[in-house]
């Protein structure tokens, strides 16, 4: 095993066509995932996360997106590898689990199908071997009953269930990367604490790597060890994670952190908001994206575009007045 | 869990709303049915916030909708400004309904794709008749205006073009239209991301005091609703667990499952996270529900006496009521 990371992105965009022009979801992003590492991508509705990680795994449509840079898997330039060769990287390498596991699953196949599907075809098992450890991971994500589960459809389960069983499915083929795209955004609080300590327990107990993407800070604060947060495309803020709730830089980041709804808050107070909205990713603006939304907003910030500076080893932000910094 | 009992029902005159023994039930093949809401009391003054808490399938949207008629309740007594809904012919029923005003969970799905928002909100009131094409055009504006939106932009656009948390601000609009005095929302918060929850979170208590709504705030995440009730109601498998104030319910929550709510809600903190106590499995199916406390199954302090006998709703503090037999302290 190299010390080079599991995964790195080098100057990484994405963009789309669009009637109006080419649409930026992503913009010279540079992250790397460690080997055994567990790192949440943060940010709102249309920041790009989810086209992020969708692109790092090459399951963006060829046609529509325009992907540049470099993609980096365990030493394997994946930028320009066609579709056939991306696909042994599916599965055993990366897997992904999806937002919705009732979309993401097929309504009219049995669980049992489903989940021995990438058994049978990646790992060339035989039916039954493959169905064996089918029911060994539904039991794994503490399923119970698995025998049962296997001749179920999809709308038989409740949400929770729904979302183990993909869980099951992308750790089928023991995959050594796991993207988890809000994995419980669609689930209930108490379901959404069983899941992600589902998830953390699955990732020690097998050595993976785990790439979380979410919009809800308080969801990734006990199960990552580094957070980057993203903003109109770009990481605007990456750090350790106790390093960034101690210590953030970016006044987006504190934005985010303050609009979380808290039970230790007063009740019947107005919570604090982010006023505005996302800059239009199909106009690219000057300055720093931002800038039209930040409380401390100055000349300088719509002028020039603030660089990724790094103030801590690997504590990184984009911002020319930090928090915490002369103002 | 689970209690029926009535002691936490107020005399008072401002009770603008008053639920009995509500019981909703669905057909669910052969002779089963199951019982989405089961004998469920409670009250609800005028200008109070009222949340109705619980995980997926324990009956509080299925509530929010009886308290509508939408459909008419298996049993049970729903009275609204002194008037009682459940035996109501249908143009009684429709004559009050414009008092009555529901917002839903998904607001993409809810206003339809073919009109444009200015049609959206004029809908109610063309179908009420109010006022002429110019009173209500200026009464579209207005509301519009209201909740943030601004008409010469939006007017003529289609609920498509707009982002989840602005079509909820015209699901929002379209509500208040035909100035109801009870507005129930169910879930509006939970399709949005966090930032726009704060937003509408913070509209909805706006148009509470501007239009002075009394308002059911249905949720499953005590977090968002701690911010804008005055009086919590957690509810499980159908039935009520614990009814309090929000302060009191955070701080000393006596309910078992009550208690996993408030532990289950994830706190923005790296060093607290890991140390919280989750509930484990799923609630039961609501056509066998457990004998008893409903919650007994999961429940950390259940005894024999839990799967005898159902624990009604008592008083253990001033306002703050719980159906258990064996409270936290």
């Amino acid at each position: 095993m190299s010390n080079n990371p599991m995964l790195s992105l080098r100057d990484f965009s994405v963009s789309f066509d669009t009637a109006r022009g080419p649409l930026y979801a992503v913009r010279n992003v540079n992250i790397d995932v460690a080997d055994g590492e567990s790192l949440g991508i943060v940010g709102e509705s249309g920041s790009g996360k989810t086209v992020l990680s969708r692109g790092a795994m090459g399951l963006l449509p060829k046609r529509a997106a325009h992907r540049s840079g470099t993609v980096i898997y365990d030493d394997h330039d994946l930028s320009q590898a066609p579709r056939k060769e991306l696909r042994e990287y599916w599965g055993t390498g990366m897997a992904m689990i999806f937002q919705d596991p009732m979309t993401a699953l097929n309504p009219v196949r049995k669980i049992g199908s489903q989940l021995t599907e990438g058994l049978r075809v990646r790992l060339q098992m035989n039916k039954r071997d493959a169905k064996a450890r089918g029911l060994e991971l539904l039991h794994r994500v503490r399923i119970p009953d698995p025998e049962a589960v296997m001749e179920k459809y999809p709308f038989q389960l409740s949400g929770g269930m729904r979302q183990r069983v993909m869980i099951a499915i992308a750790l089928a083929c023991k995959p050594r990367l796991l993207f988890a795209d809000e994995p419980t955004t669609a689930l209930d609080v108490t379901v959404q604490a069983q899941v992600m300590q589902l998830l953390s327990e699955l990732r020690h107990e097998m050595g993976m790597s785990m790439v979380i993407v979410t919009h809800d800070l308080g969801v990734v604060a006990g199960h990552t060890d580094r957070i980057a947060v993203m903003y109109a495309g770009e990481v605007v803020e990456i750090a350790p994670t106790k390093r960034l709730f101690a210590n953030m830089q970016m006044p987006y980041t504190e934005a985010l952190m303050k609009s979380i709804p808290r039970l230790d808050a007063p009740s019947g107070q107005r919570l604090p908001v982010i006023s505005g909205r996302l800059p239009d990713p199909t106009q690219p603006e000057t300055g720093c994206s931002f800038a039209s939304r930040c409380p401390y907003v100055t000349d300088k910030c719509r002028a020039s575009t603030p660089p990724l500076v790094e103030v801590a080893p690997g504590h990184s932000y984009r911002c020319w007045f930090p928090i915490g910094g002369s103002r | 869990m689970a209690g029926s009992g009535k002691a936490h029902l107020r005399k008072s005159d401002d009770v603008i709303l008053r639920v009995e023994d509500l019981t909703m039930e669905f057909p669910a093949g052969g002779k089963n049915f199951v019982r989405a809401v089961s004998g469920i009391s409670f009250d609800i003054e005028r200008g109070e916030t009222l949340a109705i808490v619980g995980e997926s399938g324990c009956g509080k949207s299925t509530l929010g909708k009886a308290i509508l008629q939408l459909p008419k309740p298996t049993s049970g007594s729903v009275n609204f400004q002194g008037q009682e809904l459940t035996t109501l012919n249908k143009d009684a029923l429709r004559d009050i309904r414009p008092a009555m005003q529901m917002i839903f969970q998904d607001p993409v799905s809810s206003l339809d794709p073919r009109l444009s928002v200015g049609k959206i909100v004029d809908e109610p009131l063309a179908i009420w008749n109010r006022g002429d094409e110019v009173w209500r055009s200026n009464k579209v504006d207005e509301l519009l205006n209201a909740v943030g939106l601004d008409p010469a932009l939006v007017r003529d656009r289609r609920s498509y073009e707009f982002s989840g948390g602005q079509c909820q601000r015209i699901s929002i609009a379209r509500s208040l239209a035909l100035e109801p005095l009870l507005l129930i929302c169910d879930e509006p918060v939970s399709a949005l991301d966090v930032s726009v929850q704060a937003q509408i979170l913070n509209l909805l208590q706006d148009m509470k005091e501007r239009y002075g709504l009394t308002l059911i705030f249905i949720s499953h995440d005590l977090a968002v609703v701690k911010a804008v009730s005055t009086r919590i109601m957690v509810m499980y498998l159908g039935k009520v667990c614990e009814i309090s104030s929000p302060d009191e319910l955070y701080s000393n929550p006596r309910h078992h499952y009550t208690h996993a709510l408030v532990s289950s809600v994830p706190i923005p903190d790296p060093n607290v996270a890991a140390r919280r106590t989750t509930l484990e499995g799923e609630p039961p199916s609501p056509m066998d529900p457990p004998s008893g406390c409903r919650f007994r199954t999961r429940c950390p302090a259940a005894t024999d006496l839990c799967a005898q006998e159902e624990p009604q709703l008592h008083e253990v503090s001033t306002g703050h009521y719980v159906a258990c037999h064996w409270p936290r302290s």
